[in-house]
């Protein structure tokens, strides 16, 4: 447990020591920043408009028309980071020859992984902190339901640690983090619009599909919805991941 | 204590460590010298078990490497030929992590970590990025990771490779006085380094062991076995023909550099045959110049044990 700690700290100093960190809450917080600006415009005009239909008013409501639409957008966007984030936790141990140290010292695989998992999940938490800014604006500003702003986070943190198991386990299998990266997008974009083939196989098979979507689960917790099967399948899936990262690690110091 | 038996690695059809077997006593320094592509660094990566061999086994303080791999881990410091650091940390952090991967004690920790950077001269750099750092020091500062915890064996993998020769000279002494209480296997290209550390020294080449000795020893057996140079006043064809006609030589070969000149490898270095060569010369009426024994350095058996000559391929057996 020590060195799973040592792990977290030592890399959230790279994280922090190189730019990397701060470039990637930056740009995640300036294309938020935007989307938000822009949802937001629009809902001014709409409420402008509707003050002509004053039966209309009660419709007025800036978690449908705001935040879900803000959520919904910024998720996108959100997901591509993390592989940047992960893509060189263990690549680049391969490629320095850093791994030489890791793999020879006292800790075991399942630690390596999981210390490198935790920083990510850290990293990812950060991120999602800042973020806040901009439902705090609403917060303060209008009388929006906080409920859903807090699932719609959990489901982002969610979300956000399962894009990162999939992208340190693309990483360890790799010593190219461009490969990393690109083989972590690639089935993460498979994993988003799986669902469109949903109405083309046949309802059984559909619902499977269905129920695959990275973005499905993520749905209901943007609309204040803690989903048991939501929170199953991001759970699973970060173990999962985490478990071939391991198995990845291991079998190559059997080869 | 290490004991190695049979270790063997495959990568494919490549055999990079065929059937290895030694014995490193506890503090004893034992020196791997061979060419590059021999199969040093892969033992050393198997005996700190970063890679597992194909066969055989490998024995550290009691504890076999495939077995209990952890436990070996605890006691073995490694510097690979690369040194591990992090190019994005300073240097007493990146120490202190190491130390915390292998198990010193919280409150040992900066002590621990101050010890090792006093040994490696890394004092005045502590506070720097280690990517920053010229070759020599990041070498200083992998081999400082290697003493971290204070281990019973030692793998060094060329340890003073980058190195200016001041450093060399320091990093040496330090190998040195680690010797009483470590057990210590270093790799090396540098032959005198080899003898003046080593208390033994095992040649290594294409995964095998050819040679395994005292670093005098190897010398001297190597020294009168053998060979003379001779220099004749006409050459020809007829010259090495006639001399390897002798019962005790082994082989001819012609000396580029010098006119007339043969390098001769004799089986011992007996008066009788010597003096057979001179015979025969003189009387083939070649034109005896010179003949002289020809002493060779570590460097030359090394090089002679490493260069795998036709007519004579078990050149290395009789050592092994």
């Amino acid at each position: 447990m020590k060195k799973i700690q040592a792990l977290v700290i030592k890399e959230l100093g790279s994280y922090f020591i190189s730019p990397v960190a701060y470039v990637i809450i930056f740009i995640f917080l300036a294309v938020a920043g935007f989307l938000f600006f822009q949802i937001l415009s629009y809902f001014n005009v709409q409420s402008i408009q509707m003050m002509r239909y004053p039966g209309l008013l009660d419709r007025l409501n800036l978690n449908d028309m705001v935040l879900f639409p803000f959520f919904h957008n910024v998720v996108v966007f959100f997901t591509f980071l993390i592989p940047v984030l992960t893509m060189r936790l263990l690549s680049e141990e391969k490629k320095l020859g850093t791994g030489e140290l890791l793999f020879t010292s006292p800790i075991t695989t399942t630690e390596v992984v999981l210390g490198k998992f935790f920083s990510a999940a850290l990293l990812i938490l950060v991120m999602l902190l800042f973020s806040f800014v901009y439902p705090l604006v609403i917060l303060i500003f209008g009388n929006p339901d906080a409920g859903p702003i807090l699932t719609a986070y959990l489901g982002l943190f969610l979300l956000g640690c399962a894009a990162a198991g999939l992208g340190l386990l693309t990483s360890s299998l790799t010593e190219n983090q461009i490969i990393a990266v690109i083989s972590a997008w690639g089935i993460l974009i498979l994993l988003l619009i799986i669902g469109w083939a949903a109405q083309s196989v046949g309802p059984t098979f559909g619902a499977v599909l269905q129920h695959l979507s990275f973005m499905e689960h993520f749905q209901s917790f943007s609309k204040g919805i803690i989903e048991l099967k939501g929170v199953v399948y991001y759970l699973s899936f970060i173990f999962f991941t985490l478990f071939l990262t391991q198995r990845v690690l291991d079998s190559q110091s059997w080869r | 204590m290490i004991e190695v038996e049979n270790l063997t690695k495959r990568y494919g059809n490549i055999l990079a460590v065929d059937r290895v077997s030694f014995r490193v006593d506890s503090g004893e320094i034992v020196g791997f010298l061979g060419p590059n592509g021999a199969g040093k660094t892969t033992i050393m990566r198997i005996l700190t078990g970063f890679i597992p061999p194909t066969g055989g086994r490998a024995i550290l303080s009691g504890f076999d490497i495939m077995e209990k791999p952890l436990e070996v881990k605890r006691r073995i410091g490694y510097l690979p030929e690369h040194p591990p650091i992090y190019n994005d940390m300073l240097v007493s952090p990146y120490l202190e992590f190491v130390s915390q991967l292998k198990e010193v004690e919280a409150k040992e920790r900066t002590r621990e970590v101050r010890r090792v950077m006093d040994l490696c001269g890394l004092t005045e750099v502590e506070n720097r990025l280690i990517g920053n750092l010229s070759r020599g020091y990041r070498q200083r500062v992998g081999l400082a990771q290697a003493l971290l915890g204070d281990p019973e064996i030692l793998v060094l993998d060329e340890p003073t490779i980058g190195l200016d020769p001041r450093q060399i000279i320091e990093i040496r002494e330090l190998i040195k006085n680690l010797r009483s209480e470590h057990t210590i296997i270093l790799s090396s290209h540098i032959l005198p380094e080899v003898e003046m550390l080593c208390g033994r020294v095992i040649i290594i080449h294409e995964g095998k062991i050819v040679a395994e000795d005292r670093p005098e020893h190897l010398q001297s057996t190597l020294k009168s076995s053998d060979r003379l140079f001779v220099q004749v006043g006409r050459a020809g064809p007829e010259v090495p023909e006639s001399i390897r006609r002798i019962p005790g030589v082994i082989s001819v070969f012609t000396e580029e550099k010098i006119p007339g000149g043969y390098l001769i490898d004799l089986e011992r270095d007996e008066q009788k045959v010597r003096e057979e060569v001179a015979r025969v010369i003189v009387a083939g009426g070649f034109g005896l110049l010179e003949l002289k024994p020809i002493r060779m350095s570590l460097e030359e058996v090394f090089v002679r044990l490493t260069t795998v000559e036709s007519g004579s391929p078990e050149e290395g057996g009789k050592f092994s």
